[in-house]
This record gives structure tokens, sequence and C-alpha cells, in this order.
């Protein structure tokens, strides 16, 4: 499915870059943009192995277990094929936790860890399980209570009221989420491979 | 807000070793441990990385973004989202640094709160870089067919963009 959405970008960046006289650009930015995604991954690696560290000292103490009980009344609703000791459970209670908190730069290293351990018991495997898709869908829709970075930007374009569109926010992240678990329950039976 | 913010990181971080070494964990095994799985986790998810940035970079370069906008912009006005909100809507779910600086614009041109700054505002504070999170979670994974994800995740994303209109005038009025 990510193949069509990649080749339709860059079919139609060929297209309107051809048409509209754009193709130097479109070709500095394909040169470009490669790089840009290694220099990415360098300056992620970092945040992933931090994170990834900082897991497994709170994995040793007990914390993640806390954590995951704590979610559990969530987790056991959208997981539902997934055992409650399960060790991808924690990684997932974690990841959800820095969602929730906004640590952008913490959820995606727990995510990555939960996605490694819900591999570990996919028996659908090569393809996605249900916990996957629900997993990666969760994480497509965002979850942050207080969306900090968005006011910080309101504050400084000079708003009077930077929180305001909190209420707001919470209700379409609220429908987006539900909306994306619905579809990941409609669609389960749909494309069986 | 900013006070707290500052804190929440290094509070973490330092609450979780601090609490570890009160359990007796050898905290400096475990974090090397966990660290040296993150970094075999980083080299999995390059290649995914490269294709879809490429692929992104080419596309915002081509003036697509503009056409695309250009021809949904009718079909936004019928449901309720000025027409200057698509190219946001559009570039979110491919492109997290490019939607901030849209938004930016969008806040700087019609002002943070104007009718358009709010559901800009909603919009970018209710959705994720999906394409990112897709490709980077699958990228960690030996998974190559992701089923139902993407459509399932597009669904949730129309939902929150189609809602920040709706939300924005339910809570804030319609100007």
């Amino acid at each position: 499915m990510m193949s069509y959405i990649i080749s339709g970008m860059i079919l139609l960046a060929i297209l309107t870059g051809g048409i509209g006289g754009n193709m130097a650009a479109v070709s500095t930015a394909a040169m470009n943009g490669c790089g840009q995604a290694v220099q990415l991954v360098i300056s992620l690696t970092g945040t992933i192995c931090l994170w990834s560290g900082v897991m497994r000292v709170a994995d040793r103490s007990g914390l993640t277990d806390a954590m995951s009980r704590m979610f559990r009344p969530i987790t056991r609703f959208l997981f539902r094929e997934l055992s409650e000791e399960s060790p991808a459970m924690k990684a997932i209670s974690m990841n959800m936790a820095a969602n929730l908190l906004g640590l952008g730069n913490a959820a995606t290293p727990l995510g990555l860890a939960a996605m490694k351990e819900l591999e570990k018991e996919n028996r659908r495997a090569p393809a996605a399980s249900q916990a996957m898709v629900t997993f990666v869908v969760l994480n497509t829709a965002s979850l942050q209570l207080l969306p900090t970075t968005n006011a910080y930007l309101r504050l400084a374009a000079g708003s009077k009221e930077p929180m305001e569109i909190l209420p707001a926010v919470w209700l379409a992240s609220s429908v987006s989420i539900g909306v994306g678990v619905l579809m990941t329950r409609l669609l389960a039976g749909w494309r069986k491979s | 807000m900013d006070f707290i913010n500052h804190f929440i990181v290094p509070g973490i971080i330092g609450g979780i070793f601090l609490f570890g070494v009160a359990r007796g964990v050898n905290t400096f095994d475990a974090f090397l441990e966990g660290a040296r799985e993150g970094l075999s986790t980083a080299v999995s998810i390059t290649p995914a990385l490269i294709c879809l940035l490429t692929a992104v970079a080419m596309f915002k370069a081509s003036g697509a973004l503009d056409v695309l906008s250009w021809g949904l912009s009718p079909l936004a006005q019928a449901v309720g989202l000025p027409g200057e909100v698509i190219p946001l809507a559009l570039l979110r779910p491919i492109s997290g640094s490019g939607a901030m600086v849209l938004f930016n614009d969008l806040l700087a041109v019609y002002g943070p709160d104007s009718f358009i700054g709010r559901v800009a505002s909603v919009m970018e504070g209710s959705t994720e870089t999906t394409f990112y999170t897709i490709a980077v979670y699958y990228g960690a994974t030996h998974v190559t067919r992701t089923r139902h994800t993407l459509p399932s995740a597009l669904s949730a994303d129309l939902a929150g963009i189609l809602m920040s209109g709706v939300a924005v005038r339910l809570f804030l009025g319609a100007i």
C-alpha cells in the first residue's frame, strides 16, 4: 500500500514539475532528500538509543510493569489478541504515556521497541498482525493532551488566547482516533493475507 | 507552562535512573543493553526513511501541492473548511516539518485568532505525520504487507481534518 503512495508522489512530482517547468528543483530535491534522510537518522539515533536505554532501566526496576498495569483498561480493549503479560504490552504502554505527555522524541523510539516486540508474537508474518495495525494507526493519530508546540507558535504569532483551541483539538483528535480504531476493526477481515 | 515543560524530560530520565539505583538495578549495564538495541533499530529504519523523504522532497519541490490544493478547494468549501488550510491538510500526513512551516505562515498571514488561524491550529494539533509513522514503524520490522494500516490511518486523518472545521465552529464560532 505504501508503494502506491510513494510511487504516486514521485509520479505527481514529475508530472507537475515537467508541466510547470520545475524539473530542475525536483532533480535537486531528489538528490538532497536522500541525504537529509540520513542526517535525520543520525540525529534520531541519539534519541532512539537514549530512550531505548532508559526504557531498559525502567524495565529492570519494574516501572514498565506498573505502567502497563495503569494502561491495562485501555490496552485490554485495543489489543485483545495480546496477553496481559506480553512484553509488547509494556512497550505499548510506555509509548502511550510518552504520546500523552507530548514527548514525541521519546514516543517514536518506544514505539519502535513495541513494534519489535509485536513482531516476535506476529503469527501472520510477513503480513502485519491486527495488534501492529492498531498500534501504528494509534501513532498516526494525535494522542497528545496538551499541544504545547502548537500553543507556543500561536503565542509567538500574537494570539490573545493560545490555549483556546484545546477543546476543539480534543474533540477533533478523539473523533479521529475513534474513526481510526473503528476502521482497523471493520477492515480486519478485508485483504486477508 | 514552559517551566514545567523543561522539567519533564530531565525529570523522567533522572527519576527512572534513581528509582533503578534504589531498586538495586545495574542501571549503566541496563542502559547499554537497551541503547545497543536502539542502534540496530536506527539502522533498520534508514532505507524506509530514505525512500519516503526522497519522494516527499521531490513532491514538495514540484509544486504538486499547489495544484492539488487548487483542485480540492471547492470540495473543501463544500464541507465547511476554508480553502486556505487545504495545503496544510495535504502536507500534514506527509511532512511534519513542512506542515509546521505552512502552519506558521497561515498564522502570520491570517492571524492566530482568525477562523482560518484557528482551524489551522486545530488541524495541526489533532493530526500526525501519518506516512512517516507508517514507514518508520514498519521499517523497524520485517513486515512487508501492512494490510489495512494505511486505509485506517487515512480515514482517521480525514476525520480529524473534517472535524477541525466543525470543532472550531462549535467551540469558538464561525468567524
